[in-house]
């Protein structure tokens, strides 16, 4: 026990203190940063200012109904201003209305290039401004159109409440279950690939520094290989601990020092992207938030380290076990590692396609599995599952994680003290079924 | 006293039988030889003696009482023929590292390794890194990180192979020292002229059997062919007598070998009374090198790979 201490101790030690791992820590988080920083700077400087656009309309056809709005767009009707003179009046464009209407083609002359957004902008308001018209000769009054389309903006909203077999109604929100479900699942895919690499890597190190026969005549193999495995656990825990603070840090500096209105406008831009009432989104914000408290944090928190370590667990001594068998070459390991990944894209599949049924059979065998189910299971917590399952999935997870050390172990013995020649898979086989 | 005793041991692989029944014993205090050609079983006979593996069948026998790895790898410094070291680690701290790993606590492993690094002229290699050093200096490191926790058997694979003759007679006046001090030495080498000038006791193994056992001199004797060097000027032509045949004649210098039972006196007397002045006369025992590649020349030259039934 002690010396699987003293390896933790040794494989955490090193990697904390290689300047790979400081580097990747501390820059991650401020390139983090300045990546959101700058592209929302970038959005808001690329966003349109306001556009004055001059409106040559002799009919007047559009006068009464063509209407910019305050922030970033507006028409003005004039009648000395043409293609040749608007940018010296002051205009950024000149839209002629006066061609044949019938054609619904019309020209507008600028110096720079609109966008894409500008000019959908301006046809949805043409639109709008043909639709009033029309209404009015039908006889609707200007007052009562526009009270119409103040109050049908964002006046509904939908909420789906879940009734469990004791009657009792729950507030759910699909939308906060898909995304924490979803968020948690890529996750684990995510850190069981770097770690398990990390591990293999960490493995093969023994080889590559031909060091291994030594460590195996003081220690046992298997301390070894479940020293690494901790050893790794623990920096990646660290590594993720640091981003965290760090990022929460940071944010806080760079709240402190960019100015308020700048972040307020970045919201507001968000806010702005959909096309439509920005009143339903809002609403529908403070409704996330509202359901996002209804979840049950603790559950899915304890749930997701319960799972992350588990899996974790699982695949990492498959990954050292694969890292023993091969040589200095990577390259080797690429074919090899080939059946433990695929369970775990296989997992990432089933997870990402089912999320919106996390009650379907295919989920529910998935989450029992322990290859595929601690990503599984993940997304399916957050729209509750029953305890019968959970438990189950846990036994069986733990239960798989003891069978995959176990013989990863034996064929890890072997494997390590191998020099100059990979292993196929029935080598390995043999090896991890043979007993002592 | 024994300190180490293999009763019959074998290991087979898939494809080999690597050690195929092999006995023998080691007092404490020896310098102990373990030789044989490439492939002969060597490693795979320190690796059960280390605990790497465990014997398929038979006893090994450590200190009198059965060879429990877990136990008593405190006691065993093995430096494998294929050698490493954490490259990218400092050398203080692989030296505490490994030195903590076979049981010595912090301090005492420091106040040891300080030590040895006086004793081998490396203080000031503390904070540098393997990956630093040439070859000859990672293996003094090598050496130290062997021998540090003070085992009672220390097992050496090639302990010479790329040392400059200066650290070379370092490492050796090192093995004499703990040999003196009472650790027992199993050393494992091609290099017979190494062996018979520093092991007392050997064991020679081919294609995974032991085809000799004994002290250096009882072995030589056991293979002398009744050669002897005489130093005496004389030609060829009166030499010819049924109590010798000349194989090699230097001007000032004869290689006979003595035939049908004649002795040494009969070689004296015979140029005595031809009135041949002689400057010297001692046998010429065979070199463990021509013992060797006699016993080992014969067999194929890689082992072949046979099925276990």
């Amino acid at each position: 026990m002690n010396k699987i201490w003293l390896i933790i101790k040794r494989e955490y030690l090193t990697r904390v203190r290689n300047k790979t791992f400081l580097l990747s820590t501390f820059l991650l988080p401020i390139v983090m940063m300045l990546f959101i920083f700058g592209s929302a700077f970038f959005a808001m400087s690329s966003k349109e200012k306001l556009k004055k656009i001059a409106v040559i309309n002799d009919p007047g056809m559009f006068k009464l109904n063509l209407k910019g709005d305050s922030s970033r767009i507006i028409f003005d009707f004039t009648n000395n201003v043409d293609s040749t003179n608007f940018s010296a009046r002051g205009y950024d464009a000149v839209l002629n209305l006066n061609n044949d209407s019938t054609a619904r083609k019309f020209t507008i002359h600028s110096k720079k290039q609109l966008g894409i957004d500008a000019q959908g902008m301006i046809e949805n308001k043409l639109d709008r401004a043909l639709e009033n018209n029309q209404l009015q000769k039908k006889g609707i009054r200007k007052e009562i159109l526009d009270s119409i389309t103040k109050q049908a903006n964002g006046a509904f909203t939908i909420e789906n409440r879940l009734t469990s077999d004791k009657g009792k109604s729950q507030e759910v929100n699909a939308q906060v279950n898909y995304g924490v479900g979803f968020g948690s699942g890529i996750l684990i895919y995510i850190t069981m690939f770097i770690f398990g690499a990390m591990v293999m890597r960490g493995v093969m190190e023994e080889k590559t520094n031909r060091i291994a026969e030594v460590m195996v005549s003081s220690v046992k193999p298997f301390q070894l290989m479940m020293g690494k495995i901790l050893g790794i656990a623990a920096v990646g825990l660290t590594q993720f601990f640091l981003w965290i603070v760090l990022i929460m840090l940071l944010s806080t500096i760079v709240g402190a020092f960019i100015p308020h209105e700048l972040i307020q406008q970045a919201g507001d831009m968000n806010k702005n992207m959909p096309v439509g009432g920005n009143n339903a989104m809002a609403m529908k914000f403070m409704d996330i938030k509202q359901t996002a408290a209804n979840i049950n944090w603790l559950q899915i928190i304890s749930c997701f380290i319960f799972y992350f370590l588990g899996g974790y667990l699982f695949y990492a001594s498959l990954f050292a076990a694969i890292g023993s068998v091969i040589n200095e070459d990577p390259q080797e390991a690429q074919s090899l590692m080939l059946p433990i990944t695929m369970p775990i894209i296989f997992a990432f599949i089933i997870m990402s396609s089912n999320l919106n049924t996390p009650d379907s059979k295919i989920m529910v065998w998935a989450s029992m599995i322990p290859f595929t189910s601690p990503i599984v299971m993940m997304a399916r917590i957050p729209s509750g599952v029953p305890w019968q399952q959970l438990v189950l999935s846990m036994v069986l997870l733990i239960g798989g994680f003891l069978l995959t050390t176990w013989l990863a172990a034996k064929i890890y013995r072997t494997g390590i003290l191998m020099y100059g020649k990979k292993a196929t898979w029935k080598e390995m086989f043999k090896w991890a079924f043979r007993k002592s | 006293m024994t300190i180490l005793e293999l009763q019959n041991v074998q290991k087979y692989f898939a494809t080999q039988k690597a050690v195929d029944d092999i006995s023998f014993t080691i007092e404490q205090g020896s310098i102990f030889g373990l030789l044989g050609p490439n492939g002969a079983g060597k490693t795979t006979l320190l690796r059960m003696i280390t605990g790497i593996f465990y014997p398929d069948s038979g006893r090994i026998i450590f200190k009198g009482k059965n060879f429990d790895p877990v136990k008593d790898v405190g006691n065993i410094g093995y430096m494998p023929e294929e050698r490493g070291l954490y490259k990218k680690m400092k050398i203080g701290e692989q030296a505490l590292y490994l030195a903590q790993l076979k049981g010595l606590s912090r301090s005492d492993a420091l106040k040891k390794i300080k030590a040895w690094f006086v004793k081998f002229e490396m203080e000031s290699w503390w904070n540098k890194k393997v990956e630093d050093l040439s070859k000859g200096m990672s293996q003094k490191l090598q050496f130290v990180t062997t021998v540090l926790h003070e085992p009672e058997l220390i097992i050496l694979d090639e302990p010479f192979s790329g040392l400059d003759p200066v650290n070379a007679n370092l490492i050796k006046d090192e093995i004499f020292n703990l040999a003196k001090n009472g650790s027992t030495v199993i050393f494992s080498t091609h290099r017979m002229e190494q062996v018979e000038e520093i092991c007392d006791h050997i064991v020679l193994v081919n294609k995974g059997t032991k085809i000799l056992d004994g002290s250096v001199t009882q072995i030589k004797n056991q293979f002398k062919e009744n050669v002897y060097r005489l130093g005496a000027n004389t030609s060829a032509h009166n030499l010819m007598t049924y109590i010798f045949e000349v194989i090699k004649h230097q001007p000032n210098e004869l290689l006979l070998k003595l035939l049908h039972d004649s002795t040494t006196n009969d070689v004296l007397k015979f140029f005595i009374s031809q009135d041949i002045p002689i400057n010297s006369f001692n046998e010429v025992l065979p070199t463990l090198n021509e013992i060797f590649i006699r016993l080992v020349e014969g067999t194929p030259e890689a082992r072949q790979f046979q099925t276990i039934k």
